[in-house]
């Protein structure tokens, strides 16, 4: 169960990441944040963004044109 | 210290102010700090109700161009430069504005959205940011 779910769906560069950034701010740390897209390079910059920011990709599910990506702060 | 993108903004049109915001945008997402500095036709931007208000660089067209590609823009759902701002500012963005720009062009504070700029420089406050920075570039 995801504590902050964002809903990207139909967005474009760059505010699928712009959206996960705003989320992680939000959380507190330990919360899982579950981000709904499908804007296909967005599912393989927000693992890279996640990584740099130091956090815990925890899945990447469905395809690049329509994936759920779930992190924890 | 985090690392940091430097952007100098000096070209007012549209579709450079889009790539900087962007990048900008990319950058901040990814952890990084990113300050922009407005000089020369890039400060126009930075006037009250400006910021939509560039030309394409390319292919005006005497804004029949512009309209085509804001047409294209808003099928692809594009965000809006006004959108990008704030969420520039929201994710911790700093807008340097030219003070040498603004005397040169006759642009007073008062006509700038004064709610954005952190800081009027000189090309110190550029050298600054940049030399701590790991990205920097010229639009």
């Amino acid at each position: 169960m995801a504590d902050i779910r964002i809903d990207v769906r139909y967005e474009t560069c760059p505010v699928p990441l712009v959206e996960m950034r705003k989320a992680v701010r939000r959380a507190e740390p330990g919360d899982i944040i579950e981000i709904a897209g499908t804007h296909p390079a967005s599912q393989k910059e927000i693992p890279m963004a996640v990584e740099a920011l130091g956090l815990e990709l925890l899945a990447v599910e469905g395809t690049p044109d329509a994936w759920t990506i779930r992190i924890r702060r | 210290m985090a690392e940091r993108t430097t952007i100098v903004v000096a070209s007012g049109d549209m579709d450079k102010l889009y790539s900087a915001l962007i990048i900008a945008n990319g950058a901040l997402s990814m952890g990084l700090e990113a300050s922009l500095y407005f000089t020369f036709w890039g400060l126009e931007r930075l006037k009250r109700g400006g910021l939509e208000k560039g030309a394409l660089s390319k292919m005006h067209f005497l804004g029949l161009g512009k309209l085509f590609m804001t047409s294209r823009m808003k099928k692809a759902n594009v965000a809006s430069l006004e959108r990008l701002m704030r969420d520039f500012k929201e994710l911790g963005g700093k807008i340097i504005a030219c003070d040498m720009t603004m005397e040169i062009m006759g642009v007073s504070k008062e006509s700038l959205q004064q709610d954005l700029i952190d800081e009027y420089g000189a090309v110190g406050a550029y050298i600054g940011d940049a030399r701590q920075s790991n990205i920097t570039l010229f639009i």
